[in-house]
């Protein structure tokens, strides 16, 4: 197959391109979220995204916080945003960095105004935002503004087989064209961890990538109670066949193909060594893994399922394929992109990977993905550890 | 190119995945190897649901599980040439 060389997307101001053109209510914090969810209901093509967390949060996990929240703001599939929190300084401290990509930002904070003069505040500000990007057109992007992530999830052994092959398939074809990747699920790499260290590009990034994996190792070790059997692997990966954690990493490493990877990223980092693929320190849980992908800014992700993950995000498209027959049949309307024949042999992974590349280009031009049209909006958090 | 009822990553793996819906008892099996493009028999002892497990050979207990050609458990109850491979006869080496 021909891989066409461009896509329909937003052009941003920094210079990158979204898939999406979504118009974000932010909340700070928890109790920010019915303020941010009362302006998205008032005003149309506005989305609030309300989450858990964001009070007395400190050192690191502050930092995670707040590095999600302002890739979010910052990802190209945002054409502006209103943050709202309740007090002025943090407020305003995502607001700036949002402002640093020259896309509309505004903040309002609740602190001395209360919820009803906010909320009137900001669905006026909203209101300018959303018919001001309604009226973006998408362009002729090249394919290298494409940032693609990657995470597995309700993996069974069709996934190692066949649908994280597929993605590998992909990796390999597209990454020649300049696009960026990200896989992650520190944790899901336990027993394949030496195998995927030996991937990095240098020295340097095989070493970060051990040392973050022996942190999480330390920490596990620490904190278990049992063998974590009854979490790692799940009893959905489990049903799926699936019988041990190093199982279930050789199947979820099959997603990177043959690719070497260039750098190790904090949890929502950006990358900054240009194209090619990188690792980010996530969870392997489906939603907090493509939160964070998301607020790295990455723009269209690939979820290979086994036994029917279902989940969505709200800004980064979730584009979801499955190599078992069972579940592209039981659960059709979760499924873009079908690979099952791979497991009859009436298709290659070659011809699976196209299909692919097919797939995922009709979602970065415009159309919705499962999750999208059934509502998938799940914007998860990662906490480090608790509360001052 | 016939639809293999097994399928089985690696030349040096002692386990291979059913890809049809379920094994029958003695079912003569077809196991394509993605490696290497053979195919090899294997005659199921159990009824075997997709995406789970069948020993390639006799497994005795300690033994290691090689899947995609690398260590992916131990067995912890041994196991015949034939047989179901899960979790009441292989645990991690990990944890």
């Amino acid at each position: 197959m021909e891989i066409p060389k461009s896509f329909l997307g937003y052009k941003r101001e920094n210079g990158r391109a979204g898939t999406r053109n979504h118009v974000i209510i932010l909340p700070v914090d928890d109790i920010s979220n019915a303020c941010a969810e009362a302006v998205a209901n008032n005003i149309k093509g506005t989305i609030a995204l309300p989450h858990s967390y964001g009070r007395l949060q400190f050192g690191a996990d502050l930092e995670l916080h707040f590095r999600t929240m302002i890739g979010t703001g910052k990802n190209p599939n945002v054409a502006a945003v209103i943050v709202i929190g309740i007090e002025p300084k943090w407020t305003k401290r995502i607001v700036d960095a949002i402002a640093k990509t020259g896309k509309p930002v505004e903040g309002f904070h609740i602190e001395r105004t209360g919820d009803i003069g906010t909320i009137m505040k900001a669905s006026k500000k909203a209101q300018e935002f959303s018919q001001w990007a309604s009226e973006k057109q998408r362009e002729e992007c090249p394919l290298s503004d494409l940032w693609i992530s990657v995470k597995c999830g309700e993996s069974d052994t069709t996934s190692g087989l066949a649908s994280n092959p597929t993605v590998g398939n992909l990796m390999e074809k597209l990454e020649p064209f300049g696009v960026h990747l990200c896989f992650g699920e520190t944790s899901e790499l336990t027993g394949a961890e030496k195998v995927c260290a030996a991937r990095g590009a240098t020295a340097e990034a095989k070493e970060k990538f051990m040392k973050t994996w022996n942190a999480y190792n330390d920490f596990i070790l620490k904190e278990a109670t049992d063998d974590l059997s009854e979490s790692q692997p799940t009893a959905g990966n489990i049903a799926g066949g699936l019988t041990t954690i190093e199982e279930k990493a050789f199947g979820n490493f099959q997603k990177i193909g043959n690719l070497k990877f260039i750098d190790v990223l904090e949890p929502a980092e950006e990358p900054t060594k240009g194209k090619g693929l990188y690792f980010m320190d996530t969870s392997s849980a489906a939603a907090e893994c493509v939160t964070l992908q998301a607020a790295g800014g990455f723009n269209i992700h690939l979820f290979p399922t086994g036994q029917g993950n279902i989940i969505g995000n709200p800004i980064e498209p979730v584009v979801k394929l499955t190599a078992n027959p069972l579940t592209a049949k039981l659960m059709k309307e979760h499924v873009d992109c079908d690979v099952s024949k791979i497991l009859s042999r009436e298709m290659n992974l070659s011809q699976a990977g196209d299909e692919l590349i097919k797939t995922m280009l009709r979602v970065a031009n415009g159309r919705l993905t499962c999750a999208e049209a059934l509502g998938h909006r799940e914007f998860v958090m990662t906490k480090l550890y608790r509360s001052a | 190119m016939s639809q293999p009822d097994l399928i089985i990553h690696d030349e040096k793996d002692n386990v291979g995945v059913v890809v049809i819906e379920t094994t029958k008892k003695g079912q003569d099996c077809s196991a394509w190897i993605m490696e290497n493009d053979k195919t090899v028999k294997v005659s199921s002892m159990n009824e075997v649901p997709l995406g789970h497990k069948i020993a390639l050979q006799d497994l005795k207990v300690g033994d290691t599980i090689l899947k995609y050609g690398h260590d992916i458990g131990k067995v912890v109850k041994s196991i015949k040439k034939g047989e179901h491979v899960h979790v009441h006869n292989v645990k991690t080496k990990k944890w």
